[in-house]
């Protein structure tokens, strides 16, 4: 694709993502962070539309904006003094350490890799995605399912109180 | 196009889409692609949003749905400002325009500032996936249902942000209540839409009108259970009245718009009608075949039978907020994960199955077929609906032909035999 159009949205894409998570960084108040957070996820949906791929952008807004954001706010809302100044903490060099590793290991990878120059975009339905994943890729599917399906378990277990089990042994 | 017989002038006004183009191709060789591009997003805000959905709010979503409710409450509604207060939504709108927008000194003032433009934001972005006519359609994206699911997400968000940035407790538990019914009805409200992308194997709306063009049979009556569960999931999620207890006045003065005044709070009330008659223009296209009315959309414009069909599923919006009473969020909860889930899921199993027989046989008469299956959904959808009722140990003890009052108390009706009411 190319054009006006979408050198501008790019850009504009870029911009707001890359800006957005540097507020995620910058902000004091966690709630305000998880709220950049928000941003710099519809940016990279923006980006899923500018490669082609619908599908993906719809799903990344669905899950990461409507249900995983939402849960964040909400941890972030039940946690006692979370809305306080966050900005110092002892962890801070170790974390920027960790932060420029991870960055020299992805930029390396980037450089390392010979990426293929695709001229048109693969035409990929919603279809022919689902047969992919019911079909060929039916193991990693389930194995996602049942990792779901115990970390739910294992969150109510961790969160049930004492009365409720003798409550449930009565 | 051998199924739509307007031609391709711009005066033809059974498809404006015609007259869009005929301006773009004009601006497009004036200025050039840039502009054109710009003109286009105007072009789709000004037909969807103020030719449409603006003068709709204000005249259905105020005071058509005041009007009706004081009709079913034995009282008049608006009737003073204009003929037959027909003036009243303008009147409101001037009021909360000079009306000063507060904010407590406590409050995160730049998040309370920005949640209601973020909620007004998507309730435009919706109106482009909806097909108002065979080429009516601004973005004919073959995902339209799930942008539509990922658009209508965003503003429980921006509610949720604006309650808690008030710094008030009402608010906050306004805010925590409108998230929790959101992240509960989003599930069954999703499988009960599944079912109807099974049954026609597409995501693409304008698709779907096209399949039930094709079937002459509406999904209303092939799914009359997701119809049901997407009704009571909707309301739930766009905060309607029998399930508003996100800004439940008796309990938590106005849930998450309690410290919102002037315009700011009208922005919300304007806008939660927005979505209602998205969500009705949604259900009109998905299970009442959308801008197609058996053959009829040849000389009716298919704009207005869409914009007919949403009016009427509207209605039933209205309608359920006049009767019902609110209920408390207990109950709510649930009845979505306790009723509607297994209900839905239930509907699904239903539908894979029908697919799959008719996907493999090769049926001469699939007209015939396809009424076959509406009479068994009918059935199948009553006897799920009371058998899980049954499960669950609901068992409606009494059904009072008369109101309560009259048959236990023995109280005195006049009865007025010349007539009135």
């Amino acid at each position: 694709m190319e054009g006006f159009g979408v050198n501008l949205a790019f850009w504009t894409l870029a911009v707001l993502t890359l800006g957005s998570a540097g507020g995620v960084m910058a902000a004091r108040s966690l709630f305000h962070a998880v709220l950049f957070l928000i941003v710099a996820f519809l940016g990279v949906a923006g980006f899923f539309v500018l490669l082609s791929a619908e599908f993906l952008a719809m799903a990344q807004v669905i899950i990461y904006v409507g249900a995983i954001a939402v849960l964040l706010l909400f941890a972030v809302l039940l946690t006692p003094r979370a809305d306080r100044n966050n900005a110092e903490t002892a962890m801070a060099a170790p974390a920027v350490l960790l932060a420029i590793a991870l960055a020299a290991v992805v930029i390396f990878v980037i450089q390392d890799t010979d990426w293929a120059t695709v001229t048109a975009s693969p035409e990929l339905t919603g279809a022919e995605l689902g047969d992919a994943l019911l079909s060929t890729w039916i193991l990693p599917f389930q194995v996602a399912s049942v990792l779901l399906t115990a970390a739910l378990v294992g969150a109510i277990m961790l969160i049930r109180s004492s009365d409720e089990e003798a409550e449930d042994e009565r | 196009m051998p199924f739509f017989a307007a031609t391709e002038n711009w005066y033809d006004f059974r498809d404006l889409s015609n007259l869009s183009r005929v301006i773009l191709e004009g601006v497009a060789d004036l200025t050039g692609e840039p502009v054109a591009y710009v003109v286009a997003i105007l072009i789709g805000f000004v037909a969807s949003f103020l030719i449409f959905v603006l003068p709709s709010q204000l005249i259905v979503g105020v005071y058509g749905e005041r009007k009706l409710i004081g009709r079913m409450q034995s009282r008049y509604g608006p009737n003073r400002v204009g003929p037959f207060g027909l003036l009243q939504p303008v009147a409101d709108a001037i009021k909360l325009i000079q009306k000063e927008a507060l904010t407590p000194i406590a409050a995160d003032k730049a998040v309370m500032y920005i949640a209601p433009i973020v909620f007004v934001a998507p309730a435009v972005l919706l109106w482009a996936v909806i097909p108002f006519g065979p080429n009516m359609i601004i973005a004919d994206i073959p995902v339209a249902l799930l942008y539509y699911l990922a658009v209508a997400s965003l503003p429980a968000l921006a509610a949720f942000v604006a309650g808690w940035s008030h710094n008030n407790k009402y608010s906050l538990f306004g805010a925590m209540r409108i998230v929790a019914m959101t992240i509960s009805y989003e599930v069954p409200l999703v499988l009960a839409l599944l079912g109807v992308v099974l049954l026609t194997g597409t995501l693409s709306l304008n698709e779907m009108v096209f399949w039930q063009k094709e079937t002459t049979i509406w999904v209303i009556l092939l799914q009359p259970l997701a119809f049901a569960v997407f009704f009571i999931a909707v309301s739930a999620e766009l905060n309607r009245t029998p399930v508003d207890i996100a800004e439940a006045e008796s309990e938590i003065v106005a849930g998450y718009l309690t410290e919102y005044s002037g315009m700011k709070w009208g922005l919300f009330y304007g806008m939660d009608i927005g979505y209602a008659l998205a969500a009705s223009a949604l259900a009109a296209t998905i299970f009442l075949g959308g801008w197609s009315l058996f053959g009829l959309d040849k000389w009716i414009p298919p704009w207005m039978i869409l914009v007919g069909k949403t009016h009427l599923f509207y209605f039933l919006f209205i309608w359920t907020r006049g009767t019902l009473p609110r209920l408390r969020i207990d109950q709510l909860l649930t009845y979505a994960w306790k009723y509607l889930l297994p209900i839905s899921a239930a509907n699904l199993l239903i539908v894979a199955t029908e697919r799959v027989i008719l996907v493999e046989n090769d049926w001469v008469d699939k007209d015939l077929i396809y009424w076959l299956l509406a009479a068994i959904n009918i059935v199948l959808a009553v006897v799920i609906v009371v058998g899980w009722a049954r499960v669950l140990g609901y068992k409606p003890d009494s059904v009072p032909t008369r109101p309560r009052l009259v048959s236990e108390v023995g109280g005195y009706v006049p009865y007025d035999a010349a007539g009135g009411r």
